[in-house]
């Protein structure tokens, strides 16, 4: 198999913190790998090490079929960087940030016209194109943020991120970006704080905490490790909880947690729930949530490591 | 490349430029940079303020308040003495933008981009450099604008002017190096601008703009004589005024050249290592 991205045993220091302790990572041509962590776990490290941003201190990584360390040069000839924070220049307007990338590639004037218009119209900031990226709103910096990345038709797509602080809609829209884009073919290493989001969008998923790579699977895997989806259910009664808490065992056999009145179950199958609502309305009981969802990232680590993620002092946004 | 594939990425030809990039390219990707520069400038004309305002400011300032006093209380010869130096001091104080914006642009991770592209490691700031030359450009026209209309009378005519222009020049994208190489060490733009004045202060105010070396201590008229911005200010005075040129021009020169291999190499390693 070739790979687009691979690394072995990165480490790297900054003072005091071991941003990286030994991760390896491998993505296949052509597919998407997840590297899911929370705050601080050393996902935007990882992703400046192997985009030649950053040297670490130890460990080899081989990008596109290049030595990042050894051949950057050939490296950076096929990468495309999506930053965790938008590097677009706010004092240009989206047609100017995408011709300096194109011309600053070596593109003809007239070829760099023709990509910026292409990516603008796919990225869907055609009338914006002539404003200045400074009144742009976060969705549309991100596009143009992430269209800048595609100018010179890279192999391997780096994107650190980057749904963090849009709005449920345009977390969406951006995950149709991303599919797109690995439609065409490219290698893709996307960082997320969201298991639905590699979930969503990943082939494979490695899951890294304090710079250790602590789980690598497929999503499915994954969930199967964890447990599935956590099935919830609040009834407007308190008073009812038991039998509700009866339906449940009953239906999933699983032994639900109770906490502040609500009944948390990890279910495998989907189909669960239409029954669930058919038994709740059967005994007439009232219900004031009732949701399936993955688990959320904290509830990963905790069933990974056996603790909460190492780090909740930063906003989980 | 085809129409119907609009933002292709994976196995097509590439578009880019492969492999490493040579000095023609070095060059061409510098211009691009600097046409980037440009741009911002002009979105932000207040930015022109210190090579547009402040030399006006300075010029009239000193010519009236100090003229009177320093040269036998002739103003109108002291703005023949003043104006040269003003030139050398100005040039100075304009680069301190240069270091400051490569610095913003840093922390707001705009150079990442351009980290992680195929282009020269040294474009960024060549680029930054070179645009900034419009910014002396526009300097040197606004001192001799207004100097003419106070009353200033290049006696050596339009060749002392050109000459005058082409040294100043030269000597700005030397000196802007400093700016490059401050800008890439320090950790803020305020940062970038107190280190410079630091060093401006001494270098402009401790040499022969305002004054006569003769009426300095022993030690300091040391600095003096030996003070780039003294030789540049003596050089330009030569050109535009009549007078012995040689000597000071010779140490200009080497003083350029001198500040461009120290300064330029220094600032593209710190930039490297910046991460
Ligand atoms: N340049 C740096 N100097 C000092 N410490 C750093 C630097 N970069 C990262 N770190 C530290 O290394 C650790 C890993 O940081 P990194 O940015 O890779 O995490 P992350 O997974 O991207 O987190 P987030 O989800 O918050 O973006 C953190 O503790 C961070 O404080
Ligand atoms: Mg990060």
């Amino acid at each position: 198999m070739t790979y687009g991205i691979e690394a072995a045993g990165l480490t790297k220091r900054f003072g005091e913190t071991q941003a990286l302790a030994g991760v390896d990572l491998a993505a296949p041509e052509g597919t998407v790998l997840g590297v899911l962590g929370p705050n601080g776990a050393g996902k935007t490290t990882a992703v400046r090490v192997l985009a030649t941003l950053l040297q670490p201190d130890s460990g080899s990584a081989r990008v596109a079929g290049f030595d990042v360390l050894r051949q950057p040069a050939e490296v950076r000839a096929r990468i495309g960087l999506t930053g965790q924070y938008a590097s677009v220049d706010e004092d240009l307007t989206g047609t100017q940030n995408l011709l300096l990338i194109g011309q600053l590639l070596g593109l003809r004037t007239a070829q760099a016209r023709t990509r910026a218009a292409e990516l603008l119209e796919w990225f869907d900031l055609t009338e914006a194109a002539g404003r200045v990226a400074k009144t742009y709103s976060g969705g549309m910096r991100r596009r143009l943020d992430l269209a800048v990345s595609l100018v010179g038709r890279p192999s391997v797509i780096f994107l650190d991120e980057p749904t963090t602080g849009l709005d449920p809609a345009k977390r969406e829209e951006m995950w149709d970006v991303v599919r797109r884009i690995v439609a065409e073919g490219a290698t893709v290493l996307l960082t997320t704080q969201y298991l639905e989001e590699a979930d969503a969008l990943a082939d494979e998923i490695t899951v890294i905490d304090s710079g250790r790579v602590i789980a690598h699977n497929t999503p499915d895997g994954l969930k199967h490790h964890i447990g599935g989806q956590r099935l919830r259910v609040r009834p407007v009664d308190p008073g009812r909880t038991q039998e509700v808490r009866r339906i449940l065992v009953d239906l999933t056999r699983c032994v639900p947690e109770l906490s502040r009145g609500e009944l948390t179950c990890r279910v495998d199958d989907d189909s669960l729930l239409p029954e669930l609502v058919g038994r709740l309305q059967v005994t007439g009981i009232a219900v004031s949530e009732l949701s399936l969802h993955l688990p959320s990232l904290d509830e990963v680590f905790l069933t990974l490591t056996g603790r909460p993620t190492s780090d909740t002092t930063e906003e989980a946004a | 490349m085809t129409t119907t594939v609009p933002a292709g990425t994976g196995r097509q030809v590439p578009l880019a430029d492969r492999g490493t990039p040579t000095t023609s390219s070095l060059w061409r990707q510098a211009q691009v940079l600097a046409r980037r520069s440009l741009i911002k400038t002009w979105r932000t004309p207040e930015a022109l303020i210190d090579v547009t305002l402040q030399p006006v400011v300075f010029l009239g300032l000193f010519t009236y308040v100090f003229g009177g006093a320093i040269a036998g209380g002739s103003q109108q010869a002291y703005l023949q003495f003043l104006l040269p130096g003003l030139l050398g001091q100005t040039i100075a104080m304009a680069s301190v933008s240069l270091g400051q914006n490569l610095n913003a642009d840093i922390e707001k991770g705009v150079f990442d981009r351009f980290r992680s592209l195929p282009i020269g490691r040294s474009a960024p700031l060549v680029g930054a450099v070179m645009a900034d030359l419009v910014r002396y450009l526009i300097l040197f026209v606004v001192i001799m604008v207004v100097g003419t209309l106070m009353g200033f009378d290049a006696t050596n005519g339009w060749l002392g002017i050109l000459a005058s222009l082409v040294l100043s020049m030269g000597f700005a994208l030397c000196f802007g190096w400093i700016s490059v190489y401050v800008g890439m060490i320090a950790r803020t733009a305020g940062a970038v601008q107190g280190i410079m004045f630091l060093l401006i202060l001494p270098l402009s105010f401790g040499s022969n703009t305002f004054v006569a070396t003769e009426t300095m201590p022993g030690w300091l008229q040391a600095f003096v004589d030996v003070n780039p911005i003294s030789h540049l200010v003596s050089a330009v005075r030569g050109l535009m005024l009549g007078g012995p040129v040689a000597g000071n021009l010779v140490w200009t020169l080497v003083w350029m050249a001198g500040l461009l291999v120290v300064f330029a190499p220094l600032a593209v390693r710190a930039y490297r290592r910046r991460a």
